[in-house]
């Protein structure tokens, strides 16, 4: 493991480094080796109160929020674009270290935080209301204008990417910003900081201030000067959010959380492709990934020969330290995730269903690192826990199924929709089906493909609101209606 | 290969000067014209340049198809737009050499293209290349169902903004580089290729443009240059059978030719920003008189005159008209004019001998119906193509220099009562570009600007121009629009697919 150097670990409002009011740290450990890593500070509500009064400051009375051009938004969003290209290799062996992700997929990770800023920056100076026509005597038109303070909360599962898809168009829109990272995963977003500030955002415009969910989480819930709250992680938390968010000052509320995601094989589909496809997508991310796709359903008439296959190729796959590029599945972020997978996975044997690949602790090196076999179980019914409850771990569950009917009824019996992929050939079938799944993004012959044009996010209790895509830019948006009554011409004397 | 050589023969600029096809300069196939370049400012010439022909152009058209079935098609629009930010931080480099060309080739005082055309291009680029991955299309509910059998919710419509291919943009001599940008950026942004004629006077910045546009690394073949007349490559790409577009701007007559033989070819898409007589109306209750009359004084002196949307009929209100025209005069005692390249010069010269005698002429003619002359009026030193800043006074509509473009520095003032008429009056033009309305009140602001026929009318103020803003004429000025978001409806055309996908 390379000698990283670390980011600077204390909160950042004002594009200054401060440490926290309590003086208190908390801890964040490499997953590959259960090592510490560092010391990070912890925010409480007192730190988060500094930064609101900072980020309203920058949104009401800063350059920012008054007289910088959208151009110049614009291009500031895009030259943090650029410098985080110009430290990429930095930031992916930063998140694989706090992560445990492979070094490959957080390179890519990094990759797409550059095409999504990109995206947005050039939104910045597109943002247009309409006019509307009424009738001669008024003029109609909307503004849509900033929302203002927003607070911005993220996982540890995509630790940067998930921020810069929020902050992407929150800068985009005009928004000021508090965030709070995971306490897991701290790092790339204490970097990112550093990039802001020489991307040229003026102070108060980005703030970190990192802590726990229980804590920063709760008080940026909480607030009554923050405008909007967006908020990626599970379902549990969001609702907490919610609530804090109802019994505040009704903010509105984005919610990315869980998902139950169901990919679809029919009969006439290409079965080495979707196996190929499946190995490539399954356990990405080490399977701490919310579009994860935990439930096959395989056509009755295909299920022996898929199954087969499917087996053949996750067998391939090799577990072990992310650093070495060879690897496609690494450890999970913590003993607490690690605790409650292996948990579920017993659950999984005693509610009756067969464990047909894996089941078990992976031993690595030293027997150290949160690592878990590649798991695939068999004769599974839809009311066994692990075909109902998200695992957020490298288990898949295969279902055969006879009719089309059935299917749709059955992958969308869950209280989520995030995510679906369908595998056929049939235009109609796939059109029909993809018209029928309760679910935000649906994939046809391809899964888990994410675009920063493209709107994400959850039907049900998977989510509310969307990131990516222009969409996105309206949750950061408030929309202001002025209709201006004046004379018609003949009323007009001279 | 021209040299431009300036401050004081320390600094110097090489252009190349051939034609530009695959990335690459070449020499004519069947041109035969040489054409000297003047420069304005002291007559003398710049270099010769060979002129390009029809066989030039065909050449042109295939380097362009084929690049529509290459790499240019299959690139993800994002990297679309990293390409046209490149080439955006390129000529943010070459800002100095870029506006020193424009400066020289068309006599526009440096502070005016360093700062404003320079400016204008380098935002388009950057405005249009944050759409190129922006330009969605639609999905459809269908109203009523096809047939008894198919429930709506299983017809899939839906709409895709495809490129519309090789696209030909012949440009005028006024704002050689800024009105390229108006159309190549959202061109290129909307995933086409195209030719490009600039003007035979004014080719210089097109063609140190090239070589930034190589640099940057756009495939070969996606921009292609083929200057030459009007009369030859203008024709022939107008007339072009393999062309699918033709952007022109220019003035009304040559637009005119232009659409005729788009529609007698192929049928082309055809968009024209052309000329214009816009009007300024100022009322009495003006809050602040001085700056209105700086606000007009630029909105018809800018660029010597030199603007499709020039302030060329300016109606004063009559509580005002007297103090109003005591102003101008004073602004214009004040203008300075000289070398173009001395940063405290306000006009150059007019851009060739042809403009310069048709505004001396517009003047005579001006005198002789009865105007009366404030200032100015004539030729400015011996050397060089200068008018003098002219102001009439006491111009009425049916004078010829109320009526007809005149394209020079010959401002026309007239008087006005009463709201209905002025607007009447505003509008008894065949042409529609732009408009001023300069008022304190909320009614007559909205009133009038809504009822004066112009694609754009400024409200106190004049010259707000930006990417973002759409920018055409109504009537004669022409057609389409270019800048902001609606621009992109005349560079991609709308593609319907529709699915039943009934089981």
């Amino acid at each position: 493991m390379s000698k990283l150097q670390l980011p600077n670990t204390k909160l950042f409002i004002n594009n200054e480094w401060v440490e926290s009011i309590s003086g208190n740290k908390f801890k964040t450990f490499n997953p590959v080796n259960e090592e510490l890593i560092c010391e990070v500070s912890e925010g409480d509500k007192a730190d988060v109160d500094k930064a609101v009064i900072a980020a309203r400051n920058a949104f009401e009375n800063g350059v920012w929020g008054t007289t910088m051009t959208a151009e110049d938004r614009g291009k500031t969003i895009l030259k943090l674009a650029d410098l985080i290209q110009d430290h990429k290799e930095k930031l992916a062996q930063l998140e694989t270290m706090d992560c445990g992700k492979s070094i490959v997929s957080a390179r890519e990770d990094i990759d797409f935080c550059v095409r999504v800023i990109r995206y947005f920056g050039g939104w910045a100076d597109k943002i247009q209301g309409k006019t509307i026509p009424i009738s001669s005597e008024f003029t109609s038109i909307t503004k849509h204008e900033p929302i203002g303070v927003v607070a911005l909360i993220v996982a540890w599962n995509y630790p940067l990417m998930l921020l810069c898809w929020k902050l992407g168009p929150a800068l985009a829109a005009g928004c000021t910003i508090i965030a709070k990272s995971s306490e897991f995963t701290p790092l790339t977003a204490l970097y990112l900081c550093d990039l802001i500030k020489e991307a040229g955002f003026p102070p108060g415009v980005f703030n970190l201030v990192s802590g726990l969910g229980s804590t920063v989480g709760n008080a940026l819930s909480h607030h009554l000067d923050i405008d909007k709250i967006s908020f990626t992680g599970s379902t549990v938390t969001g609702r907490k959010i919610m609530e804090g968010a109802a019994k505040s000052n009704l903010k509105p509320v984005t919610l990315e959380l869980g998902g139950k995601s169901p990919n679809i094989f029919f009969a006439d589909c290409d079965i080495e492709h979707c196996v190929n496809a499946a190995k490539d997508y399954v356990f990405s991310n080490n399977s701490q990934n919310c579009c994860f796709s935990s439930r096959f359903f395989v056509h009755e008439s295909i299920h022996d020969a898929f199954l087969t296959l499917f087996t053949e190729k996750i067998k391939q796959i090799k577990v072990g330290n992310p650093y070495d590029e060879s690897n496609h599945l690494g450890p999970l972020v913590s003993k607490q995730q690690f605790d409650r997978v292996l948990g579920y996975i017993e659950k999984g044997k005693s509610e009756g269903a067969k464990c047909h690949l894996g089941g078990s602790k992976h031993h690595h090196a030293d027997g150290k690192g949160y690592f878990v076999q590649p798991t695939i179980f068999t004769n599974v019914t839809d009311n066994m826990t692990i075909c109902k409850e998200e695992i957020f771990g490298p288990v898949v569950v295969i279902l055969p199924f006879k009719t089309v009917d059935e299917v749709i009824k059955r992958a969308n019996n869950t209280t989520y929709g995030l995510a679906a992929g369908i595998w056929t050939k049939d235009i109609s079938l796939a059109l029909n089906v993809s018209n029928k799944l309760k679910a935000g993004s649906v994939w046809i012959n391809n899964y888990d493909n994410c675009l920063p044009q493209v709107p994400f996010g959850g039907f049900k209790q998977s989510g509310i609101g969307r990131d990516l895509s222009e969409y996105a830019i309206q949750s950061y948006l408030s929309i202001k209606a002025v209709t201006i009554s004046h004379k018609t011409l003949h009323a007009q004397q001279n | 290969m021209i040299t431009l050589n300036y401050d004081n023969n320390k600094k110097s600029i090489s252009i190349p000067t051939k034609i530009f096809i695959n990335n690459e300069w070449v020499d004519s196939i069947d041109g035969n014209e040489n054409f000297s370049l003047i420069n304005p400012t002291n007559e003398e010439c710049l270099g010769i340049i060979g002129l390009g022909g029809r066989k030039d152009v065909d050449r042109a058209v295939e380097a362009a198809r084929s690049a529509m079935r290459g790499k240019w098609s299959t690139m993800a629009p994002l990297d679309r737009g990293i390409l046209l930010n490149k080439l955006a931080d390129k000529l943010e480099e070459k800002r100095e050499e870029m506006a020193t060309i424009e400066s020289i080739n068309v006599g526009k005082p440096i502070g005016e293209s360093f700062v404003y055309d320079l400016k204008q291009s380098i935002t388009f680029l950057r405005y249009f290349a944050g759409w190129a991955d922006k330009i969605t299309g639609r999905t459809i509910p269908i109203s009523s169902s096809p047939d008894t059998s198919t429930p709506t919710r299983q017809v899939l419509a839906y709409t895709k903004q495809v490129p519309l291919g090789v696209c030909a943009l012949i440009l005028p001599w006024n704002f050689p580089l800024q009105l390229l940008m108006f159309k190549l950026a959202p061109a290129l942004a909307a995933g086409n290729t195209v030719i490009i004629k600039p003007s035979e006077f004014t080719p210089l910045s097109t063609f140190y443009l090239a070589q930034l546009i190589k640099e940057v690394g756009f495939p070969a073949g996606v921009v292609n240059i083929v200057c030459g007349l009007g009369s030859v490559v203008g024709d022939a790409m107008s007339s072009h059978m393999k062309i699918n577009k033709i952007g022109f701007t220019g003035s009304t007559k040559v637009g005119k030719m232009v659409q005729n033989s788009a529609t007698n070819s192929n049928l082309k898409h055809c968009s024209l920003e052309l000329g214009g007589k816009s009007p300024i109306i100022i009322f009495n209750d003006v809050e602040n008189l001085d700056l209105v009359v700086i606000h007009s004084f630029h909105g018809l002196f800018w660029n010597a005159g030199q603007c499709c949307s020039a302030a060329s009929r300016i109606y004063v209100q009559s509580e005002i008209y007297d103090q109003y025209v005591e102003k101008i005069k004073k602004q214009v005692e004040l203008r300075v004019l000289g070398d173009p390249l001395n940063k405290d010069t306000h006009q150059g010269p007019q851009v060739n001998k042809n403009q310069f005698e048709s505004i001396l002429r517009y003047i005579e003619i001006g005198k002789r119906e009865g105007a009366t002359l404030v200032c100015g009026g004539k030729r400015f030193g011996n050397k060089g193509y200068y008018i003098e800043p002219t102001v009439f006074s006491n111009v009425t509509d049916v004078m010829t220099i109320a009526r007809e473009e005149i394209f020079g520095p010959v401002m026309s003032i007239l008087k006005f009562d009463t709201v209905q008429e002025v607007i009447d009056r505003a509008n008894d033009s065949e042409f529609g570009l732009v408009g001023a309305v300069f008022t304190k009140d909320i009614n007559k602001s909205i009133i009038v600007s809504d009822q004066v026929q112009s694609g754009l009318v400024w409200v106190n103020s004049f010259n707000i121009i930006d990417p973002s803003i759409p920018w055409g004429g109504f009537k004669s000025s022409g057609k389409g629009r270019d800048a902001s978001e609606y621009c992109l409806s005349v560079w991609t055309e709308t593609k319907t697919t529709v699915l039943d996908v009934k089981l």
